[in-house]
């Protein structure tokens, strides 16, 4: 099947299998390989993307399913060298170590944050329910989420 | 050894994070390489059955298939997967990389396709048919040893593989003098390490210079590189095995699985290069597990709580084949029996025993969590039943500071510890008094609040050689380049412990460079000199003593170049902030101008060997000892037998910390775990040997929302095993916190006369005690 995605704002068409998952899209015919897999039947949240800004988890959706949609990868985030607010708080609060789930789990805050702008530390860890970290404990996550949340409050602030 | 303080010591955000972040970093799977295939792994769907006849006619012809390869194929052309461990007189079955002739767990490698897409090579892989004949099946260790079970591996007629016996003392002589003897049957569940990243695998051969190049999701590069070379009859100067980056180990990738050699073999044999991702089903079936024991502990005690002995008779399920360190990790067990209190007498007698399930191996403390958490839950039952407090028990039992080095009864030399002060901070962060009271309060209405304590010791830094089959020293290589940039090889292999950033501020301080001048390079073979990898909390304790004195060889080398061009004495000349200073004139040279000079020595001291570099590998003399406190408070829901987890308290000694936002971020990830374990995780076969818990929907790895804000706090007693004075703090979250969080919630259930629960705890276990 014929489908035409759009990735970080560059369109993508492509001659795909009904049954290719999106992440096999994102990763092999894109090339955007910073979106992870790490479970393949939805629970983990590596593969975590924006699917026209929502979060979805790419590998229980068929690349077909997303024709015509704009995806927001991990590779999206940073503008002009400048990270996102949320990669930043990852950076400041040790909200990473082995970083697989990272991007996933900044996809899913980028989400969260959208829907609502000022959560709190238990809205953060609900909304996070669907990313599995192994290393972190979760509590530097959680102040990194926090830390992009002040960050782009802030700049939404200052740009009013 | 002199160091600067303005990196040690300091919370230095990580080096290695901005291309994590912006998800720009290369995981084996992230890596292409043009033209290659893909491989998918047939597994047997049976616990225990012989293969009477596999066909792969119908496969072979499928679309996009290049090769099928079965047992057959590689018999006598891939070496066995390999045992490192030693124990006397263990059996060691012969495992096979692809199944032959009989298959003894779920998750065995029948198969192997090889195809133009990952797709396709599955597809095939389903068309494969393989005839089976079921044999009967033992999934419970203790029933493995009796007489009527069946036997896995006929040849040595027997599921016991090894008998271990451990300990000194009058064991006998101290339960006979002993006021009360309490005894408990204890299970430590079988577990998961579920790195979020899965195994992976790539492999690249090039005919002409008969090299083959190794991607693989490994802690061990250059120990999987020395065994491949023999499974595969590679010489190992023309393999390069390279560990990019590493999506989390957890000891799961401390090993050398069928995969990596079949992937070697298969790039070898088609001349392409071939890549094998595994799934997370195939990651829960085929990647080790870890604990896995059950037994018997009684521990003679006197009246007024004094302990007087410990026995420990377990029965260790290892699984059906032996992976690299297998039967050891139930030993390390019977290391630490003494926990971190005086018991004179101690002895543990350990049955390795086979089962059709995958093989046990080092998950997260290796062996040191089921005998501190056995330990730990028998201080609570012994309070329990002297009607002491579990804090009074434990700090009556402690060696005192001037006891160190402690000699314990297991034959260990503890280097340093202060354990009484890592308890009392604890026990003010808590408020242990006034919870007491609280719970008190809670009961009289009809409230399940728990207070659980841990009081831990580890043992880690691995090791004197004398106690690792691999050698446990670890090298490194200081490099300062003509320009005066700075360039680590170090033979650890981080996967996630940020060691691309404590030992750039480790070579900062020493050398009195920027840290953005440091590039540490670990993971690839052909890079770095022979090292041994990261696991056994070992990188900063052992690798990054290694880098300290690779550093002062450096600092030695300058130093006499630095006198030369200085016109004066060596002796004379202090190393100061990177600047070598104390020549009679005043004048002074950097480190980097006197590389630039040793790289172009026009004026060198004669027979000056030219350039900067040292190498240096570090065996250190002893193991190191990290302590702490753990507090968990819990509430049970008396409806639902939920646990609620309300404070949890943590004061580590990892002894120096280089990095403390690290430091915090392993005992974060640490606890987690072993909170994993006490309330949520277990690995479930049934009867038939089939996995229950086979993907991430059953097998519970806790979430945000599960876990608790942790408070922590530290105490600092140095090691003297290594110039860092660094104990190393990987495992210690997860060692400590297990019996923590399990003391809390039995504690907890009290008012009903609970003395004892098996993990994990969860509501409907918990429910049933309440209801029963």
């Amino acid at each position: 099947m014929k489908i035409d995605i759009s990735i970080n704002g560059q369109r993508r068409e492509a001659d795909v299998e009904p049954r290719l998952l999106l992440v096999h899209f994102i990763r092999d015919l894109a090339g955007l390989t910073g979106t992870h897999i790490g479970c393949e039947t939805s629970i983990c949240g590596a593969c975590t993307a924006l699917l026209d800004g929502k979060a979805v988890k790419t590998c229980s959706i068929l690349a077909v399913q997303a024709d015509g949609a704009e995806i927001t990868t991990i590779e999206g985030l940073a503008k002009d060298g400048q990270l996102h607010p949320l990669q930043e708080g990852f950076w400041e609060c040790h909200g990473l170590q082995c970083g697989y789930c990272t991007p996933g789990m900044i996809m899913s805050a980028c989400g969260l944050l959208g829907e609502n702008p000022n959560p709190t530390e238990e809205q953060i860890r609900h909304g996070l329910e669907g990313n599995l970290c192994r290393c972190t404990g979760y509590q530097h996550i959680v102040d990194a989420v926090k830390y992009g949340a002040n960050r782009m409050n802030a700049q939404a602030a200052k740009a009013d | 050894m002199s160091f600067l303080a303005k990196y040690i010591g300091q919370k230095v955000k990580r080096t290695e994070d901005p291309r994590l972040v912006q998800g720009i970093g290369h995981y084996v799977d992230d890596i292409e390489l043009a033209g290659a295939l893909s491989i998918a792994i047939l597994r047997s769907p049976y616990a225990h059955a012989k293969i009477n006849s596999i066909n792969i006619d119908r496969a072979k012809n499928a679309p996009g298939v290049v090769a099928v390869y079965t047992g057959k194929d590689v018999e006598g052309k891939v070496g066995n997967v390999p045992c490192a461990a030693a124990l006397p007189d263990l059996k060691v079955p012969k495992y096979p990389v692809l199944a032959a002739g009989k298959v003894i767990f779920v998750g065995q490698p029948v198969a192997a396709v090889v195809a133009t897409d990952k797709y396709k090579a599955r597809d095939a892989a389903d068309l494969i048919d393989v005839d089976y004949d079921p044999l009967d099946v033992i999934t419970d260790a203790e029933k493995a040893t009796q007489g009527d079970s069946p036997v896995i591996h006929e040849e040595f007629a027997t599921n016991v593989a090894y008998v271990h016996s451990a300990g000194s003392g009058d064991v006998e002589a101290a339960f006979k003098q002993a006021d009360r003897v309490i005894t408990q049957r204890l299970n430590h569940q079988r577990l998961a390490p579920i790195a979020m990243e899965p195994r992976g695998a790539l492999a690249q051969y090039f005919p002409g210079e008969q090299q083959l190049n190794l991607w693989s999701s490994t802690q061990i590069p250059h120990l999987l590189r020395t065994q491949l070379a023999l499974m595969l009859g590679i010489p190992e100067n023309r393999l390069r095995v390279i560990a990019p980056e590493v999506g989390g180990g957890f000891g799961s990738k401390l090993n050398v699985y069928a995969e990596e050699a079949l992937v070697g073999w298969i790039s070898m044999r088609l001349n392409r290069p071939v890549k094998w991702i595994e799934s997370r089903r195939e990651n829960v079936q085929a990647t080790i597990h870890g604990r896995a024991q059950v037994g018997e502990v009684a521990v003679a005690v006197k009246n007024d709580g004094t302990l007087l002995g410990l026995k420990y008779d377990v029965t260790a399920d290892l699984g059906a084949y032996h992976q690299l360190l297998t039967p050891a990790i139930p030993t390390l067990t019977g290391l630490m029996l003494s926990g971190c209190y005086k018991i004179p007498a101690i002895q543990m007698t350990c049955k390795g025993v086979f089962t059709n399930k995958m093989a046990t191996d080092a998950y997260r403390g290796a062996g040191r969590p089921e005998a501190t958490y056995l330990v730990e839950r028998m201080m609570d039952r012994i309070a329990q039943e002297l009607n002491m407090d579990p804090v009074e028990l434990r700090r009556k039992n402690f060696p005192r500071p001037e006891e160190f080095p402690f000699a314990t009864a297991t034959g260990l030399f503890y280097d340093s510890g202060d354990y009484e002060k890592a308890l009392t901070r604890a026990l003010e962060m808590a408020g242990y008094k006034e919870l007491r009271e609280e719970q008190k309060a809670a009961r009289a209405q009809g409230r399940l609040m728990g207070i659980g304590v841990s009081t831990y010791v580890e043992i880690c830094a691995m090791g004197p050689s004398i106690a690792l089959p691999s050698g446990g020293w670890e090298s490194a290589t200081l490099r300062v380049e003509p320009t005066g940039k700075v360039t680590v090889l170090t033979g650890i292999s981080p996967h996630g412990q940020g060691e691309e950033t404590s030992f750039a501020q480790i070579v900062a301080d020493m050398l009195g460079v920027d840290i953005n001048d440091v590039l540490v390079v670990h993971g690839d073979t052909s890079v770095v000199q022979y090292g041994i990898g990261t696991f056994g909390s070992r990188g900063i304790a052992v690798g990054g003593a290694a880098l300290a004195f690779a550093t002062e060889k450096v600092i030695a080398k300058a130093r006499t170049l630095a006198a030369h061009l200085l016109g004066t004495n060596e002796s004379s000349l202090t190393f100061e902030n990177g600047r070598f200073v104390g020549a009679p004139d005043d004048r002074s040279v950097t480190i980097q101008e006197v590389a630039l000079a040793a790289y172009v020595p026009h004026n060198v001291p004669p027979d000056f060997e030219p350039g900067l570099v040292a190498t240096h590998f570090f065996e250190p003399k002893n193991f190191t000892f990290p302590n702490g406190t753990h507090i968990c408070v819990v509430e049970v829901d008396k409806e639902t037998g939920d646990v609620k987890i309300l404070r949890y308290i943590a004061v580590d000694d990892c002894g120096k910390q280089i990095n403390p936002l690290i430091v915090q971020g392993q005992v974060h990830g640490g606890i987690a775990q072993g909170l994993a374990q006490a309330l949520f995780e277990e690995v479930v076969y049934d009867e038939n040997g089939q996995l229950v818990t086979g993907e991430l929907m059953d097998y519970t790895v806790p979430k945000a929302h599960q876990l608790p804000r942790y408070e922590l706090d530290h105490t600092e007693t140095p090691t003297t095993v290594n110039p860092l004075g660094a104990k190393g703090v990987g495992e210690a979250g997860t060692i400590g916190s297990t019996p923590a969080v399990a003391n809390a919630v039995i504690d907890a259930l009290a008012p009903f006369g609970v003395k004892h629960v098996d993990l994990p705890l969860r509501p409907e276990k918990l429910w049933r005690l309440m209801n029963n």
